[in-house]
């Protein structure tokens, strides 16, 4: 029993039931968030070290072998996941203390922010598929209560977007699950690898990876199956959308990632180079094109998602190991400057009371600490060296221009300008441009926890000039990732060996 | 019994999709609902059909004697029925508390978020 990789899903799971006991005493479910914020970090700092020193670690439940029990695993991809959700759950901790209202904490927003993460958690590391169906649930039913939580119209319109669209995606899931089960007669992993890449595999295994696809490509907000998330992700308070935003779709991205590079690699010409391609470059294009007509900080930041979604998707689809490696570079860069987004949208919240670029300016002059680390983020996710989106787009296009893939690179060029054509737009309207007459005074210079919003804000915009300045050591861990993604014969070896 | 069980399975999906693609919200909820059953449904059949043969085994042995029915889908069943039951819980409390704030159920009246 390997404790490293249980104990990050504990660790979450521990922390909401334990704020579900004090349920009367805020102070003290406040208190619990953090600690368990940080021991999170700190459990998957360790996975991360155990998993690149002595490999792949896999814990067998109730001592069963794979492939009869349930098997957690954690690879490099895994132990990556699980270290930026531990670095976003304890930032999102933080900053929650002094974003949310009473009312919001008496109705559970701790026990819920902890039983996603605990999803989260559970996600990354399983290695059986219909246990993933089981962890996607249980953060989603934490999900759609952090969702609607304040109760307000529009919170309830967004909510009923995402509920049915990520009940439909499950409902997909489950199908795929049962004539999967019905084809291979196993649910591990690693065995449905082993056992669908054999010779001579019927259709069905394809029509089976079709019906992943859409299942994932839902909950990740591909094209075109995006549309829930601009209706709904804006919705909820600010600390909630950021967790969603760096967290929940990636989710997804991981899923598709792990079933594409694991198990589906019968007929990689279509699946790989022509569906998810052609999803990855439409991902890439529709997201920012929504993003240029917004103007409204939390919807273009939404639109903003999507579009790099695609990135994620193209580096799998071209499926070399320097595009799945700039995939995987992607997506823990993107999590990190997502969330900073959102978060730093919430202090300008808290200057002028609104979200509507029109209503807002003149930050620059009354806030200039913020302008400088609202800058960081923005310039990291339209690409700009030398901060960490540039090497996670460099890389992406470097892959594609080795491959020959001209449409892709013109396309990522294209969408690299165009997001920081939307970026530019939101700093010269809020930052840039004097106050208009109509907007509501200063007011968050009397604020007296803005110092507490500050915190996780810059250490989230150190870690990302950490990755841009430190990229060698992070593209050479993305690398590694790759190499063990594409090479699955190591993971199949961990987690069946111990069992023959 | 196979065949039956795939008409089932597909009239279930069929039902599903139509109910989703009503305006009313109630209706989608109720979609919804036919739609979950008819995916363990749907597990339940691929796993394969057996009458009457519970997996035990004889004692004294190590494998079961004769054709057995497969424990698994039904253990995912059970896990699917009790989850879906659990989320669709929440989404008729949602339809509910979305109608007295609306005060509508028609979809229709939902666009103000959609951009």
């Amino acid at each position: 029993m390997k404790a490293e990789v249980i104990i990050p899903i504990l660790i979450p799971m521990l922390a909401g039931a334990l704020c579900l006991t004090c349920w009367r005493w805020r102070l003290v479910q406040r208190w619990i968030s953090v600690l368990s914020g940080a021991g999170l970090l700190v459990a998957s700092l360790v996975l991360l070290h155990k998993v690149q020193h002595d490999g792949i670690q896999v814990a067998y439940m109730g001592s069963w072998p794979a492939p009869y029990g349930i098997t957690l695993v954690a690879d490099l991809l895994s132990a990556i996941m699980v270290v930026v959700t531990g670095v976003i759950g304890l930032a999102v901790a933080v900053y929650s203390l002094a974003t949310m209202t009473r009312s919001h904490e008496a109705f559970g927003y701790y026990p819920l922010l902890h039983l996603m993460l605990a999803g989260v958690t559970g996600a990354f590391l399983t290695g059986d598929i219909f246990n993933l169906y089981v962890w996607f649930e249980i953060l989603l039913i934490a999900s759609f209560g952090l969702m609607i939580l304040g109760g307000e119209r529009a919170q309830m319109e967004g909510a009923i977007k995402y509920v049915t669209l990520n009940l439909i995606s499950s409902a997909m899931f489950l199908t795929a699950v049962g004539l999967l089960y019905g084809y291979a007669g196993t649910l591990n992993m690693a065995d449905l690898a082993v056992k669908l890449n054999g010779p001579e595999q019927s259709g069905l295994v394809t029509v089976i990876a079709m019906l992943f696809l859409v299942a994932f490509g839902i909950k990740a907000a591909a094209f075109p199956l995006f549309f829930w998330l601009p209706a709904s992700y804006h919705t909820p308070p600010v600390a909630i959308s950021a967790v969603f935003a760096g967290l929940l779709t990636k989710v997804g991205v991981y899923a598709l990632y792990r079933v594409f590079s694991l198990i589906f690699v019968q007929d990689t010409d279509f699946t790989h180079g022509t569906v998810l391609m052609a999803m990855g470059i439409f991902t890439m294009v529709t997201g920012v094109l929504g993003a240029a007509a917004q103007f409204e900080v939390r919807r273009i930041l939404s639109f903003h998602i999507i579009s790099q979604i695609g990135y994620m998707l193209v580096g799998l689809a071209l499926f070399t190991p320097l595009a799945v490696a700039g995939g995987v570079f992607y997506i823990f860069h993107h999590i990190i400057v997502k969330t900073n987004l959102f978060l730093v949208s919430g202090v300008m919240y808290r200057y002028h009371g609104s979200y509507d670029l029109s209503r807002l300016g003149g930050l620059y002059r009354s806030a200039p600490w913020l302008a400088a680390l609202f800058m960081v983020p923005a310039m990291s996710l339209a690409g700009l060296p030398p901060l960490s989106g540039f090497f996670a787009k460099f890389t992406v296009i470097k892959a594609g221009v080795l491959e020959g893939h001209w449409l892709m690179v013109a396309m990522a060029l294209i969408v690299g300008l165009l997001t920081l054509y939307s970026m530019v737009k939101i700093w010269a309207e809020a930052f840039w441009k004097g106050l208009p007459d109509e907007a509501k005074p200063l007011r968050g210079q009397q604020d007296p926890h803005l110092y507490v919003l500050y915190g996780p804000i810059v250490v989230l915009a150190l870690i990302t000039l950490t990755i841009g300045f430190g990229a060698e050591w992070f593209v050479q861990l993305a690398m590694a990732t790759a190499e063990q993604l594409l090479s699955p014969a190591g993971y199949i070896e961990a987690v069946l060996g111990g069992s023959q | 019994m196979e065949n039956l069980f795939a008409f089932v399975v597909g009239g279930l999906y069929a039902t599903a999709l139509f109910m989703m693609l009503r305006r009313s919200v109630v209706k989608l909820v109720i979609g919804l609902i036919i739609l979950s059953n008819a995916a363990n449904l749907l597990i339940f059949t691929s796993g394969g059909l057996v009458r009457g043969a519970p997996p035990l085994i004889p004692e004294g042995l190590y494998q079961p004697v004769g054709a057995i029915a497969d424990p698994l889908p039904q253990a995912l069943i059970l896990t699917a029925i009790v989850i879906s039951f659990g989320v669709l819980a929440f989404a008729v409390v949602l339809i509910h508390r979305a109608y007295e704030v609306i005060g509508a159920d028609d979809v229709n009246e939902m666009k103000s978020t959609d951009s």
